[in-house]
């Protein structure tokens, strides 16, 4: 699914700079990895492609950055199809999960490696190697070798190799993914600022979802070859397409029904213990069909004297103590679980196992998706 | 999905409690110390127990030959147990000086000549001699026949005058320096033979006329490098497709690879002298296609030599590598891609610096087991393409001169050490990596 915010005017190439058109991948020519894959990024965008392991990420950055070739489809940059151009000539900066720095060479050498093929002067490798050290904040590393280098600095090297040649692009595949959690949300910020700095323009891939919704100004969600959907991050929080991208993207409460009736906008859901619920769903399937009623643990709520528009009944079974929040478990005569997530203040509620409680939301926060049955 | 999460928090939760009360320690007390000593001795009498079995097969299997080598290359006994009381008064005697050893001790000499001839003995005497001092076999043998049927009494006290009315040569000094030098239990002959050389009369260290052994040990070291540099480059490429193909393609043509570690090396050999001979496959397939006349002189050449070993050896070089190219991931090459170096400079900066651990460690296989190789030089190498091993084997089977053949085995495993000195200054052994 393409953004389609630009239809109605001819988009300038600066708004469709790396294009995916109708790409589809098979490496063994039977079993489609990629299937119609578009993508439109703007330029300096940032893009991430989120999916889960051997969705197929990968091979798109790969037939991007020339390393794989493309079954049928075409890929353009700046309007220009790629499909023949040698990836040494595409002039992309990438980024691999394990760094790929050479360990032969010292981090200095690293970096002047491809101004190096590329002839530049002497002085200029050594002027701009320099600034680029400082850049990521490692000046007094060129001398060492990457084996001498912790992970996160590792990463950094890599960053700065695969920017030092000036790329338009640049492809990131997993960068993150060796790194311990404080590391990673450290390293997420020195990417954001080097795109905010530099400007380029950024695909990167991830099976984090955290990682790529902060970071991100678009996702595309992958699942088996396809993107389910693919928007900016509050789009996809709070109004996903389907199921596959509400439970991927987030934590969701997920109470299956069928569809009662549909009416201004508004649909009516029965759910399995004989309520109903009411949302405002554009992705709504038919009436008479079977749907999947998601709401955020966040927008569920524990009914005190007020309610809101939907209310369900269940009991409670557990209470887990996180800390800042606390989440309550319940169980509905259905058999459907869910989970309440409130805030830890002076209004947390007690209650008993068992206990019979009654659970509200408002209209926009429940959403009737999709079911696979 | 709650539940496991539950779990996880709890379990993480019971773990978090203070145990106050209790002093911090900084050491262990005397018994913890030795408790903990008591486990550790227990632990490595263990580990003992396990690799024993090894430590006593290879004292046994290699430390012991490669030792008793080493001592009987300079341990010579022979002269010293055939005439030991001359030897006795010949160590006041001067040998430097111009004068012969005194009567007596010749008195000495014609009593054990005696004795030897009567043994069947003096032969092995004048032999020994003759070595050193060429001519003097002659000269021991007719003195001990002539003086076999003489007095022993007589010969005690009168043995010098008789002996050198006999045959004056015993007037000479070089002789009888030669049979005290001889007579040394402990003798470097052997290693000076090995290298071409000898002791003159007076005594000094000079080169032989004939040089046999320096040329084959250099021989054996060019046969040994070319070995090597053919092994390495057929097994690059074809260790980089394997290493690259898809597995099922990789350990199909792996079984190829591993085929001649399956077939005995004798049968491998003499497939060669079948290509290769006057009649064999090469030389008829050239002349049915008249690229050639005459059949061409393949076989017991240095050059069959060359070529079977390079085959025999072919494994030890590709595996290696091939083990060392699978571990490259191969996203280094394409981030050199990716950086805008074109692929074949890209190979080389990048990827062939990385398989050096897997190149040293196949170049330093091949080339210590080819400089020792015996058989197929044997068998396909004529005399063209013998190498050092092959005269060793020469010298322990034929010629029966162990003391020469230990003394060439002890120079090979010196030379190989040296070798593998010079190979650790130049690359490092810590960066062998066989897989
Ligand atoms: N070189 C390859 N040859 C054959 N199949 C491949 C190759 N690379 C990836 N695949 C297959 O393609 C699918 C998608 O892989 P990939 O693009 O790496 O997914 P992701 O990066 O999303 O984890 C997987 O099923 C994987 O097994
Ligand atoms: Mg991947």
């Amino acid at each position: 699914m393409t953004d389609t915010s630009t239809t109605g005017q001819a988009p300038s190439s600066d708004d469709q700079y790396v294009r995916f058109i109708n790409v589809k991948k098979s490496y063994d020519q039977h079993n489609l990895v990629v299937k119609d894959f578009n993508l439109d990024a703007r330029k300096g965008e940032f893009v991430t492609l989120l999916g889960p392991s051997g969705s197929g990420k990968t091979t798109c950055l790969m037939m991007l950055a020339g390393f794989e070739d493309v079954t049928s489809g075409s890929i353009l940059i700046n309007g220009e199809p790629v499909n023949n151009i040698a990836p040494y000539h595409r002039n992309i900066g990438m980024v691999f999960q394990h760094y790929a720095l050479f360990p032969h060479m010292t981090i200095s050498e690293n970096l002047a490696y491809p101004l190096k093929v590329r002839k530049k002067s002497a002085d200029e490798v050594k002027r701009r190697v320099k600034e680029s050290l400082a850049l990521v904040e490692l000046a007094d590393f060129g001398k060492r070798y990457p084996g001498q280098l912790s992970g996160g600095q590792k990463q950094r090297v890599a960053l700065a190799r695969s920017l030092i040649f000036e790329p338009s692009i640049v492809l990131m595949d997993e960068p993150l993914g060796a790194l311990d959690k404080n590391l990673r949300e450290q390293m997420q910020f020195e990417i954001k600022r080097l795109h905010e700095d530099l400007g380029f323009t950024a695909i990167y891939v991830t099976h984090d979802q955290t990682e790529a919704l902060t970071m991100s100004d678009r996702i595309a969600v992958f699942n088996d070859g396809i993107v389910e959907q693919c928007a900016a991050p509050e789009e996809l929080y709070e109004r996903p397409a389907n199921s596959f991208v509400a439970d991927f993207i987030g934590e969701n409460n997920r109470i299956p029904g069928t569809v009662a009736r549909i009416e201004g906008g508004r649909a009516q859901i029965s759910l399995a213990d004989g309520s109903s619920a009411t949302t405002l769903n554009p992705n709504c399937p038919q009436p008479g069909e079977p749907c999947m009623l998601t709401i955020r643990p966040e927008n569920l709520f524990i009914a005190g004297d007020t309610l809101r528009d939907n209310c369900i009944e269940a009991s409670f079974t557990t209470r887990l103590y996180v800390g800042d929040s606390i989440r309550y478990f319940f169980k509905m005569s259905s058999g459907a679980e869910l989970m309440v997530k409130a805030l830890n203040d002076s209004q947390a509620p007690v209650l008993t196992p068992g206990a019979l409680t009654r659970l509200t939301w408002d209209l926009a926060d429940g959403l009737a998706l999709d079911r696979a049955i | 999905m709650h539940r496991a999460e539950l779990s996880a928090a709890s379990t993480g939760a019971s773990g978090g409690g203070a145990t106050p009360g209790l002093p911090p320690h900084s050491g262990l007390s005397a018994a913890e110390k030795s408790q903990s000593r008591r486990v550790m001795r227990r632990r490595k009498l263990l580990t003992l127990a396990f690799v024993a079995p090894l430590i006593i097969f290879v004292l046994i299997a290699f430390v012991a030959p490669i030792g008793t080598m080493l001592y009987r290359s300079v341990y010579h006994p022979t002269v010293a147990q055939l005439i030991p009381e001359t030897l006795a008064v010949l160590a006041d005697w001067d040998e430097t000086g111009e004068a012969r050893p005194s009567d007596s001790a010749l008195n000495i000499f014609t009593v054990e000549l005696q004795l030897l001839a009567d043994d069947r003995r003096s032969g092995k005497l004048a032999e020994e001699i003759n070595r050193s001092l060429p001519g003097s076999s002659s000269l021991i043998k007719s003195s001990a026949r002539k003086i076999k049927p003489l007095d022993p009494e007589m010969l005690s006290r009168d043995g010098a005058s008789k002996l050198l009315a006999m045959q004056p040569q015993w007037q000479q000094v070089e002789i009888w320096r030669e049979m005290k030098l001889a007579g040394a239990l402990f003798t470097n002959d052997f290693y000076l033979t090995a290298l071409d050389l000898m002791h003159n009369t007076q005594g000094d260290i000079v080169a032989r006329d004939t040089q046999i052994y320096v040329k084959l040990y250099m021989k054996s070291l060019w046969i040994a490098l070319l070995i090597t540099l053919l092994t390495g480059i057929i097994s690059y490429p074809l260790a980089y497709y394997l290493a690259t193909a898809p597995t099922r393609t990789a350990n199909t043509l792996m079984v190829f690879v591993l085929l001649p570690f399956w077939t005995s090396l004798l049968v491998r050999t003499t497939s060669w002298i079948a290509l290769l001979q006057t009649n064999g496959v090469v030389n008829s397939f050239l002349q049915s296609i008249h690229a050639i006349g005459e059949p061409l002189e393949l076989l017991y050449t240095q050059f069959s030599t060359v070529i079977a070993m390079t085959h025999i050896l072919l494994p030890f070089m590709i595996l290696p590598l091939y083990s060392v190219m699978k571990g490259i991931d191969p996203s280094y090459l394409r981030a050199a891609l990716s950086l805008g170096a074109k692929p074949i400079p890209a190979f080389i900066r990048i990827y062939m610096p990385m398989t050096v651990p897997g190149l040293s460690a196949g170049a330093l296989l091949v080339f210590i087991i080819s400089i020792g190789y015996y058989i197929t030089p044997a068998l396909v190498g004529g005399t063209d393409g013998q190498m050092i091993s092959n005269i060793i084997a020469f010298h322990m089977q034929s010629s029966n001169n162990w003391e020469l053949a230990a003394a060439l085995g002890s120079l090979l495993l010196g030379l190989i050490l040296l070798l593998y000195w010079i190979y650790d200054r130049l690359v490092g052994v810590s960066n062998i990596k066989l897989g």
